[in-house]
């Protein structure tokens, strides 16, 4: 996997922690397993996967494991989408809710029990086999692109098509998003509740209605993600790792920076390659693992707000 | 109340009164075993400033808190315009045309002040997202007649010099003053002011008493405030309501109010039995 693809992979997973902290002030820990679960209900619906099968086999001594239909791609991230939706009603219903006015740790601490959670259930309700994912997004080296940089400079650039269609699925995101959160009626309601509850309630926002609608914000960027990432490398239960990898990526960015989500995610998905590539051999390899965490570490000492971050200053 | 007061009258300075616009009958409210609140009933009619004093304590902005449904009291009817209000939530209350400011200031501080104007307009906006994607005329027409009404406001209570400045950055006079335009932009049927003369010195308080009857005489909107400064109260309203340790002990115009002894003992201070 090449450094672009990563890079926009981590951001789409950075997008749906900043979505939510700016919000509602949540640390959502659980973002990465949110992609997961999505991927992972998308290729069940797919394929026509009984959920819950290994459970009821095992309880009632029957063998089923499909419905023996295929749904097509479209309906089927239709279908996800709802489940999502359906998902972050429950997590506002039945976590957050309870939560309102809490310390932000409380808050992270019930985003680490609900990543536990979800990818338990996602585990009993899908299985944990590694399954392909293909909602025919196109795959393969782009030719046009290999030709024209082998006429250019002599030799070709290999890129796959699928990283050039998450660059542009993940701009397009960043650009709705945007837009969204600063022109339209919801968006502006979920700026203020952001910023005060007390008061966005006075001005007769429905606080309950914008934290769904935040999660389900959440639910479809992780789905977003969890197509990418599936299709590339299968659905498999690593894909949650992603999410600490988006932590670096934060810090570099700025947790309330949604371009910053992307440029940092950029910067950390291409700069681990490079520095393999070029540093790699000299001390032993493996750089990938810590580089993004150490480059983390060092924004945090010397510019702590990231790159495109709100300055916090306290007044005495 | 007699029928003689139900009727539409005329002040001296020529505001018209109109008819009960709300009304507050046999409210308690409890925290646990505390009393915030002990049976107490009076109305609001159209048109009028009519404020809530009392001591600290007394439960005044309890009171203010039940009517914008912040607080659910254990017994009583809140009846507006003209029916008893069923049990609802704080932003349900915003949305039947009742605007409120707080005591402590609850403005989006990291937004500017013309945004958290507009934020105002919320409950204006019939646009739904989809339709904002699809029918970008309409919606812009709409923002455009918002973007209208949030603009008269903002000259109308001088802040336009800091339109585009974000609101943590004012000082605490202007603050107030931008919540009172947010509250204002919703064309509020009923508006409540939690103590906004609090914390300001001699020249800011003339300037929100000017702005509060400027408001009252040019919108004609119905006011209800809380203040604990009697002076400024007793200039400002139509009629007050007294309430101490959580009861009514008062009720009538500024004079009555001023006269009444239960009232001047309870500010100048006397043993309760």
């Amino acid at each position: 996997m090449n450094g672009l693809m990563a890079g926009v992979l981590y951001a789409l997973v950075a997008l749906g922690f900043v979505l939510i902290f700016k919000a509602s002030g949540i640390f959502n820990f659980s973002q990465g397993v949110m992609a997961l679960f999505a991927a992972l209900t998308l290729v069940g619906i797919m394929e026509g996967r009984v959920p819950f099968s290994h459970l009821i086999n095992a309880v009632f001594g029957t063998s089923v494991h499909h419905f023996g239909w295929n749904v097509p791609a479209f309906a089927a991230i239709l279908l996800t989408m709802v489940v999502m939706v359906g998902l972050a009603w429950l997590v506002n219903r039945y976590i957050f809710r309870h939560l309102v006015g809490q310390e932000p740790i409380i808050l992270f601490m019930a985003t680490i029990g609900l990543a536990y959670f979800l990818e338990g259930f996602g585990d009993i309700m899908w299985g944990s086999d590694i399954k392909k994912l293909d909602v025919g997004l196109p795959q393969g080296i782009n030719s046009t692109i290999d030709e024209i940089t082998y006429n250019l400079l002599g030799y070709g650039f290999f890129i796959d098509n699928l990283d050039l269609w998450a660059t542009f699925v993940a701009i397009l995101l960043v650009i709705a998003l945007v837009l969204f959160a600063q022109y339209s009626k919801h968006g502006r309601a979920m700026r203020a509740v952001a910023d005060d509850h007390q008061a966005a309630l006075s001005v007769g926002i429905n606080l309950n209605f914008i934290w769904v609608m935040v999660w389900s914000l959440a639910g479809f960027v992780a789905l977003v993600a969890g197509i990418m990432w599936g299709t590339k490398s299968g659905v498999q239960f690593s894909l949650s790792l992603i999410a600490l990898k988006a932590l670096p990526v934060l810090m570099l960015g700025g947790f309330t920076s949604i371009p910053g989500a992307i440029v940092g995610g950029l910067i950390i998905g291409v700069g681990e390659k490079l520095f393999e590539f070029i540093v790699g051999p000299m001390v032993g390899g493996a750089t990938e693992n810590w580089f993004a965490y150490v480059l983390a570490l060092i924004f945090l000492v010397f510019r702590p707000q990231g790159l495109f971050g709100e300055k916090i200053i306290e007044r005495v | 109340m007699s029928v003689m007061d139900q009727e539409t009258h005329v002040t001296p300075d020529g505001r018209t009164i109109g008819g009960v616009l709300m009304e507050m009958r046999n409210i308690s409210l409890r925290f646990g075993g505390v009393k915030a609140i002990t049976d107490i009933s009076f109305d609001i009619r159209e048109g009028e400033i009519r404020a809530i004093i009392g001591p600290n304590g007394a439960g005044k902005s309890s009171m203010l808190n039940v009517v914008s449904g912040f607080y659910i009291p254990q017994e009583g009817e809140v009846w507006y315009k003209g029916s008893v209000r069923p049990q609802m939530r704080p932003f349900e209350v915003a949305r039947q045309g009742i605007a409120r400011t707080f005591q402590n200031i609850a403005l989006f501080e990291g937004m500017s002040v013309l945004d958290n104007v507009m934020t105002g307009r919320l409950n204006h906006m019939t646009t739904g997202l989809l339709s904002q994607a699809i029918w970008k005329g309409k919606a812009e027409q709409e923002e455009i007649e918002n973007r209208e009404v949030a603009e008269k406001i903002i000259d109308f209570l001088e802040i336009q010099h800091i339109r585009k400045t974000p609101v943590s950055r004012l000082p605490y006079g202007l603050k107030k003053r931008v919540e009172l335009a947010r509250a204002l932009v919703a064309q509020p049927s009923l508006l409540l002011l939690d103590e906004p003369m609090a914390g300001m010195n001699v020249e800011e308080k003339e300037d929100m008493s000017r702005f509060i009857l400027d408001v009252n005489d040019e919108f004609g909107t119905t006011i209800a405030l809380i203040e604990h400064d009697m002076g400024v109260v007793m200039d400002l309203s139509d009629r007050v309501v007294v309430m101490d340790y959580g009861k009514k002990i008062g009720d009538g115009t500024p004079d009555e109010v001023r006269n009444n002894q239960a009232v001047i003992d309870a500010y100048l201070g006397v043993a309760h039995d």
